[in-house]
């Protein structure tokens, strides 16, 4: 077996490579398209990296470590840098590089239309979040991983806010970062308590103290809760839900990427490293399970009465996310992150689907489109398959990831959770094939033209008028063929070799295995059927009247409309909370401390302005000075002798 | 009459020169009691020579007189001056350097 190191150390240093060379270059940046085919080569070759490298873990290994000490100390460095080689590390690597890879590409078809400089820009952060969230899939520590995980922030921000000219994309960007760093907070925090508790950092020496019962249990909860609360925020659990809809603003390409595929399951992958802490606090990892299966639950509706075709596939995500932390906390990490992987596959080729069918019809409302089968015959299959995985039917990418996921929060004794994530699993199934019918088939709306150059404005991709959509180009059709594949692949691979009772493995001693019944994955199925017949019955026949259906769930619909008023009352609570407080302590800096000294400085200009009235500018009065002033000093003299 | 007699006369000649100084308003009446000042010490000069038998104090008060003499006319045409810039002689009008 050949070593894994040097590919895996490529494929992280080549973005980073490109992202100097694009950052640094300026007129290689403004070349646009030639910023981008670097970028693209250069992703290419860290794709191949990755997958020579994960290769070359087969079979499992032992972990392998390269660390660099950082900041060297006597006593061994302070902090150190370097990868984490293991199987799971290495998969979520070729995840990380195939999608960045085919996103840049796709990227290039898809942003045909932008001026050159912002398209190197674009490049650069492109880059940039493809070296960070591989160091922070890599990180062998939780100090590195903190750095990356604020530097993928970062990037999303800067991706969000891409078209920074517009006020909605500058809004969701910085509402997207202070959701997450509101998280993050809890994560530093958690980190520090972490090395005060155990005294290192390295994932490696912190699984074996935690194995070995050598870590002491008290405290432990509030630092896993820490930890914790900085993956909900980076993946989107309730409450820190509200950013990934209004992240949507961002170009298509990058809600793939960042806010589908990787960024916003690096919370998940967190909680998958430290599941050995995780288990180590029950009562923690139950609040993970609840939250997430509410989450799961919670996104699933409000997706059902989106129209905007990119907002629909946000809450999924969410919901989605909310399935993983749902396994994680019932003990079976690995579940989660199985589904993790899959999930990060056939998302972003949803997301690059919508881009495909934004692109063409310029409008992001479902609304606005319809019979697009026709004219997208591409599009429409790959749709379709993302579509099938996501709502989990057999064969497809999805499907056996959903069942475990099912399965473990059975086995790890959550029968009511269980029974919620069926219910979003049926509410999944409906809301896309709801998309599905109203976007490819039917008939197309009418007066189109008019809402479509009225919406144009408001929408990603430029301007075509919707009877001359088409199929997109090869450089943005390859991308979604492959991913479909290995979607596909994933399904028939994983159908063929069914890894059933890999979860009862996983799942934990400490928490109680409760047997899974055998008509659990056949009744997924058939939840996961009736929801797309229901959508199909009324989307397509029209036998059931969807506006008779809206009003059947009229009060749920309404609030979902709202968004459950979340987003109002976390805005109300940073508005009077965290502004509130700020407009009071900026009151004390104003008036409190720079009051004492305005107070002193004042003082000092009463007494000069005092003193002044000394120089009258009398001859006489300065006389009196001279004379008095002699008399007193003779007076002194004579007195001393 | 002692050394005392004249030191005590130049004392309150000297005392009547300080309270003009600083009591009279006219520039004019300045001068003058700076003059009756300067009497004073000459005043003390030449009695001082006279009781210590030194005639270099006699000639010490000449030459004061003298320069004294010029004095009086220099501060005569400053005040002169101060009059056509000012319109005034009035010394507490005088007050440019007020703070």
């Amino acid at each position: 077996m050949a070593d894994p190191t040097l590919p895996i150390a490529t494929a992280l240093l080549l973005p980073l490579l490109s992202f100097l060379l694009l950052g640094v270059i300026a007129p290689l940046r403004r070349l646009g398209r030639g910023a981008g085919y670097v970028s693209l080569l250069l992703s290419c070759g860290a794709l191949a990296g990755a997958l020579l490298g994960w290769q070359r873990t087969f079979p499992e290994p032992e972990p392998i470590r390269l660390l660099t000490s950082w900041l060297p100390a006597h006593a061994g460095p302070l902090a150190s840098v370097g990868l984490l080689i293991d199987h799971a590390s290495t998969m979520m690597l070729v995840l990380v590089a195939l999608v960045s890879c085919l996103v840049q590409a796709y990227s290039l078809g898809y942003l045909h239309d932008e001026p050159r400089a912002s398209l190197g820009r674009y490049y650069a952060y492109q880059s940039l979040f493809a070296f960070s969230m591989m160091g922070l899939v890599l990180a062998p520590n939780l100090l590195q991983l903190f750095i990356c995980w604020e530097l993928v922030g970062l990037c999303s921000y800067l991706l969000i806010g891409f078209w920074y000219q517009r006020p909605a994309a500058a809004r969701a960007a910085v509402k997207a970062f202070w959701t997450t760093k509101a998280g993050d907070v809890g994560l530093l925090i958690g980190i520090v308590l972490l090395w005060r508790h155990a005294g290192t950092l390295e994932l490696l020496d912190l699984r074996l103290l935690a194995e070995s019962g050598r870590l002491a249990p008290a405290g432990l909860s509030v630092i896993t809760f820490c930890l914790y609360l900085g993956a909900a925020g980076k993946s989107a659990q309730f409450p820190f839900h509200i950013w990934l809809p209004d992240a949507m603003e961002g170009p298509t390409p990058v809600s793939a990427l960042i806010h589908a595929a990787t960024m916003v399951t690096a919370g998940v992958y967190l909680l998958f490293r430290t599941e050995w802490l995780f288990a180590l606090t029950p009562d923690v990892l139950l609040i993970v399970a609840f939250v997430g299966a509410f989450t799961a639950l919670m996104a699933a509706v409000l997706a059902c009465v989106q129209t905007d075709i990119k907002k629909v596939l946000a809450y999924s995500t969410v919901s989605q996310l909310g399935y993983m932390m749902a396994a994680i906390g019932s003990g079976a990490a690995h579940a989660g992150f199985f589904h993790l992987l899959t999930h990060g596959v056939f998302k972003a080729l949803l997301f690059l689907g919508a881009g495909a069918v934004i692109h063409a019809v310029g409008s992001n409302e479902i609304t606005h489109m319809g019979g697009l089968a026709r004219r997208m015959p591409q599009t429409v299959i790959i749709f379709v398959i993302g579509t099938l995985s996501l709502a989990g039917m057999p064969f497809f990418g999805g499907f056996l990831s959903k069942e475990e996921i099912l399965a473990a929060v059975w086995a790890g004794g959550h029968p009511v959770l269980c029974l919620v994530l069926l219910v979003a699993a049926f509410l999944t199934a409906f809301y896309m094939f709801r998309v599905v019918f109203l976007t490819f088939f039917g008939v197309p709306s009418e007066g189109r033209g008019s809402a479509v150059s009225h919406h144009a404005a408001a929408t990603d991709g430029p301007p075509h008028s919707a009877p001359h959509a088409h199929d997109p180009p090869l450089i943005m059709a390859a991308p979604l063929w492959l991913l479909a594949i290995v979607s596909m692949a994933i399904g028939l691979y994983f159908t063929w070799q069914h890894p059933a009772p890999e979860f009862a493995a996983a799942a934990r001693d400490t928490v109680a295995t409760v047997p899974v019944p055998g008509w659990l994955s056949p009744l997924a199925v058939v939840v996961a059927s009736s929801g797309i017949l229901l959508a199909w019955l009324t989307y397509q026949r029209r036998t059931i009247d969807a506006t008779r259906l809206a009003a059947a769930f009229g009060p749920i619909r309404h609030a979902a409309l709202a968004r459950f008023w979340i987003d109002d009352v976390v805005m109300l609570a940073y508005r009077g909370g965290l502004l509130a407080g700020a407009r009071a302590i900026g009151w004390v800096d104003r008036y409190l401390v720079d009051g004492v000294v305005n107070a002193l400085s004042a003082a000092v200009v009463m007494g000069a302005d005092r003193g002044r009235r000394v120089q009258t500018g009398r001859v006489q009065d300065y006389l009196y000075g001279v004379a008095l002033g002699l008399l007193a000093l003779i007076t002194w003299i004579g007195w001393a002798r | 009459m002692g050394l005392s007699s004249y030191l005590t006369l130049a004392a309150i000649v000297f005392c009547i020169g300080l309270f003009g100084v600083v009591t009279r308003r006219n520039t004019v009446g300045i001068l003058l009691s700076v003059e009756l000042m300067l009497n004073a010490v000459n005043i003390n000069l030449v009695a001082f020579s006279r009781f210590h038998g030194q005639t270099l104090g006699m000639i010490f008060t000449l030459f004061a007189i003298c320069i004294t003499v010029a004095e009086v006319a220099l501060g005569l045409a400053l005040v002169i001056l101060l009059f056509r810039t000012r319109r005034t002689v009035l010394a507490d009008e005088i007050d440019l350097l007020k703070g």
